[in-house]
């Protein structure tokens, strides 16, 4: 029933809906830092188990995504569709990419008895059991948030496509950024205090 | 002139007819109403089970249900009446088909979003109902699903998490709404300091909702987790902390009963001062308290976890903050009998429920000093004076204030008024009901009856007797109070209700009862101060 | 409050700088962690994973151009997480 195309407003709302996803893994954060404080020489030991290698690749990814993602939004103002298209596209894989390496990078851990619930994590130090119980939980829900993500980004792609997005009306292509751009922020804390901690 | 069709009449958008005029309505007004009758289900469901709880408790030993469904009853009481009523009945009800209105503008920012809030709420009661009837049964955690309890107990604890879950979601929707419309979709001529407090109020409740949900939606998330998986982040064999689980769930159940009594005391800013026919003593401050109120309120969870197991030091800190959010809670009553204080009142059911408000509130208020004093809280916690402390709270407040506006509003959103004579009669009732049915819990708590306990020694015996004659007072009262407004529907007086029979001052009563769809049929005035009663007709309900 | 002007358009070049800024400070990050600095590591390493966050936030996502109601409601929300984390401490920094 909005009458006039209010873009700040539909950006008012999306912020608002961001805030509710910091808010969500802010409760995980609370859980880290609990438990980091608790079991400082385990949560360093973990992190020691973890590849920084892909880690920071995984970091890099996100980023180069995260900018391929404003910039789609920059070309489609400039009228520059085919650039938007590319840029997108390249985004999207990005998130491909790196759902790709957590893939990688869980079934090497699955492989060596380092599961949820496994014998060897509950079988060994407590600390070593929660880091990576926490691991897995909040690298899980931002592997969600990536799907969700690339699922926004591939929608904006045919919508940009079919000029349904244009420079003029380009609330829906923003939005997607901004969420996009959620869960790369959510990934730059998640890198340091799960792969960097020694 | 020919009379103008009301929202009933004309759905939006529009070409819709029938059933789907209403279930794929974007207009506030009738989502309003597709809550009320909704929320109006969910009220009657839980106070009959509270009802049976209270005939339970009547006698020592089995009265009318075993000990495991007693578990699994007062579960369900608490599960429905907080996160299917208390929270959402005001902002979902009141501030759906008000709040627009209020700020002279024709819906909300997002009418589609908001449909889609009202269809979660369906949905999550849907999925309590189908987690009734499956694997296990009804959850017997007490709604706020401690760990290691909840992750243990073979009953469907994960089916009723997700409905809570998916509730939260309808919720943190409502707020984010509500936020957007109030910044982006105000009458151009209205101001910050111009918003009606109603209006303020739900503005202050949804930040709440929207920055506190989260939490609960990611805590009960974990419990989901920890049953599949068994990870062991809240179990200590595993290295885990069962009393994190307190902190994350109260992080935001305690926010949450500033949600659900932040709209009631809105709802008394607005009544007391159209029945006083003067403007609300302290506008400013009661707009700084609501605010005041939802920051606050965010910082004093672990008062509910005195006794857990947590360090003193958190006692200590929580006990204090505590006692600081008192504080503005203290201005706005004070505010509301100052406005009292040499006005011209006129009685009327909003009006009586709302004094009766006052009082029930302030009880509410006074009695969680002496749960947030630490050294008090070890003697009464877990036994019923909480019990007592939190329905004086969320029953004589929240659900008063919801009554006060259910008979405040009822002829702006019907076009009917309802019998006084039956509503004051239902009030007493339900009030004499309500202070003969808690009043003893503070007493049997005091004396060390613990709650949620199926059995009870026998020196407990006499005030569970006396709580189960109040308590089939007050369910006359309510049902009465419910029969009466629901009888007024079928009326069909000759004479609609005027736009104004209360002689209010704020914008919904400038526009016919009931609104036409589009609310304002011109650009509405804005007064300088929302509470300006000089150009105001006198009342004339009618009745 | 209506929107005829949207924000400006963010020009390649900006965020391209961006970029390179985030991914010397992820370079900066990794090379920290091989010193042991004690209990300076924790701070630091929060710190530059804020500086990168700022960077997206103010740049990619145009924090630095929107107005005070985004502004603010976002300060307000990192105030909530902070408390959330920080007065959990009350209870697990003092236990016995």
């Amino acid at each position: 029933m909005a009458h006039r195309y209010d873009q700040t407003g539909i950006r008012i709302g999306m912020w608002l809906f961001l805030y509710t996803e910091i808010i969500l893994f802010g409760g995980l954060f609370v859980l880290y830092a609990a438990y980091f404080h608790q079991y400082p020489s385990a949560f360093a030991d973990g992190g020691r188990e973890l590849s920084r290698g892909i880690g920071a690749l995984n970091t890099i990814i996100l980023l180069v995504s995260s900018c391929t993602v404003a910039a789609s939004i920059t070309a489609i103002r400039h009228q520059a569709k085919r650039l938007c298209l590319l840029l997108l596209a390249v985004s999207f894989s990005c998130g491909g990419f790196f759902l790709l390496n957590k893939y990688f990078e869980w079934g090497y851990k699955f492989a060596h008895g380092i599961y949820p619930n496994s014998p060897v994590l509950t079988g060994g130090p407590a600390g070593r059991n929660i880091f990576f119980g926490l691991y897995y939980v909040i690298t899980g829900l931002h592997g969600l948030h990536v799907l969700i993500g690339m699922t926004l980004l591939a929608l904006s792609f045919v919508l940009v496509y079919k000029n349904k997005i244009t420079g003029q009306r380009f609330a829906l292509l923003e939005n997607s950024g901004l969420y996009w751009h959620l869960v790369d922020l959510i990934w730059i804390f998640v890198f340091p205090l799960f792969y960097l901690i020694l | 002139m020919a009379p103008i069709p009301s929202f009933y009449e004309t759905p939006s958008p529009p070409g819709r007819t029938g059933i789907k005029a209403w279930l794929l309505t974007h207009d506030h007004k009738r989502l309003g109403l597709m809550y009320f009758w909704a929320v109006l289900f969910w009220f009657a469901v839980a106070i009959t089970i509270g009802f049976l709880i209270r005939i339970e408790l009547m006698t020592p030993g089995r009265t009318i249900m075993s000990a495991a469904v007693y578990n699994s009853a007062f579960t369900l009481h608490g599960v429905i009446m907080i996160f299917l009523f208390v929270i959402p009945a005001m902002p979902a009800i009141f501030g759906n088909f008000l709040l627009p209105i209020q700020l002279g503008t024709d819906d909300v920012f997002f009418p589609r979003l908001n449909l889609l809030s009202w269809y979660l709420y369906i949905l999550g009661g849907l999925l309590a109902i189908v987690s009734l009837f499956t694997a296990g049964g009804f959850p017997d955690t007490g709604w706020t699903f401690y760990v290691p309890f909840s992750v243990g107990t073979k009953h469907n604890v994960p089916l009723t998490v997700t409905a809570a879950f998916v509730l939260g979601m309808s919720s943190m929707l409502t707020g984010l709404n509500f936020i957007t419309t109030v910044h982006r979709k105000r009458s151009p001529a209205m101001g910050w300091m111009q918003i009606p407090l109603f209006t303020w109020s739900l503005y202050a409740t949804a930040w709440v909702q929207l920055l506190a949900t989260p939490v609960i939606s990611i805590t009960l998330l974990l419990v989901i987790v920890e049953r599949l998986l068994h990870i062991g982040l809240f179990d200590p064999d595993k290295g885990g902390d069962p009393i994190l689980y307190q902190h994350l769930f109260w992080m935001y159940s305690h926010p949450a009963v500033y949600v659900m009594i932040l709209p009631g005391m809105g709802i008394i800013s607005e009544i007391i001062p159209t029945f006083s026919r003067k403007a609300i003593f302290g506008y400013r401050a009661i707009v700084a308290s609501s605010m005041g109120i939802a920051i606050a309120g965010s910082l004093v969870w672990a008062h509910h976890m005195y006794t857990s197991g947590m360090s003193d030091t958190a006692v200590f800190v929580f006990s204090l903050l505590t006692f600081l959010v008192a504080i503005p809670s203290a201005v706005k009553v004070f505010s509301w009998v100052s406005t009292l204080y040499k006005a011209s009142i006129e009685m009327t059911p909003p009006l009586l429920y709302a004094l009766i408000f006052i009082y029930l509130f302030s009880v509410g208020g006074l009695t969680g000093l002496v749960l947030g004093a630490a050294g008090t809280n070890i003697h009464v916690h877990d036994t019923h004076f909480v019990v007592a402390h939190f329905h004086f709270t969320m029953f004589g407040g929240a659900g008063f204030a919801f009554f006060a506006g259910l008979h405040y509003w009822w002829p702006k959103m019907f076009g009917v008024l309802y019998d006084f004579r039956r509503a004051y009669i239902a009030a007493t009732l339900a009030t004499v009901g309500f202070l003969f049915h808690y009043i003893p819990m503070f007493v049997l708590g005091l004396m060390g009856m613990p709650r949620r306990y199926y059995d009870y020694l026998p020196q407990f015996s006499r005030g569970n007797g006396l709580a189960a004659v109040g308590g089939i007072l007050l369910f006359s009262g309510i049902v009465l109070m419910l029969v009466n407004l629901l009888l007024s529907l079928r009326k069909k007086t000759a004479a609609p209700v005027p736009a104004n029979p209360w002689g209010g001052c704020t914008l919904e009563w400038t526009v016919p009862s009931p609104p036409p769809q589009q609310n304002f049929l011109q650009e509405p005035r804005i007064k300088d101060y929302p509470y300006d009663f000089s150009d105001v007709p006198p009342p004339s309900p009618g009745t | 409050m209506d929107s005829a002007e949207p924000h400006p358009i963010i020009p390649y070049q900006t965020l391209i700088l961006v970029l390179a800024a985030l991914l010397v400070l992820t370079g900066v990050t990794i090379g920290v962690s091989y010193l042991d600095l004690g209990v300076f590591n924790v701070p630091i390493t929060l710190a530059i994973a804020s500086a990168k966050a700022s960077l997206v936030l103010l740049y990619f996502m145009h924090l630095k151009y929107e107005g005070i109601a985004i502004k603010a409601s976002f300060i307000g929300t990192i105030c909530f997480l902070a408390i959330m984390i920080s007065f959990t401490f009350w209870d697990i920094a003092f236990r016995h």
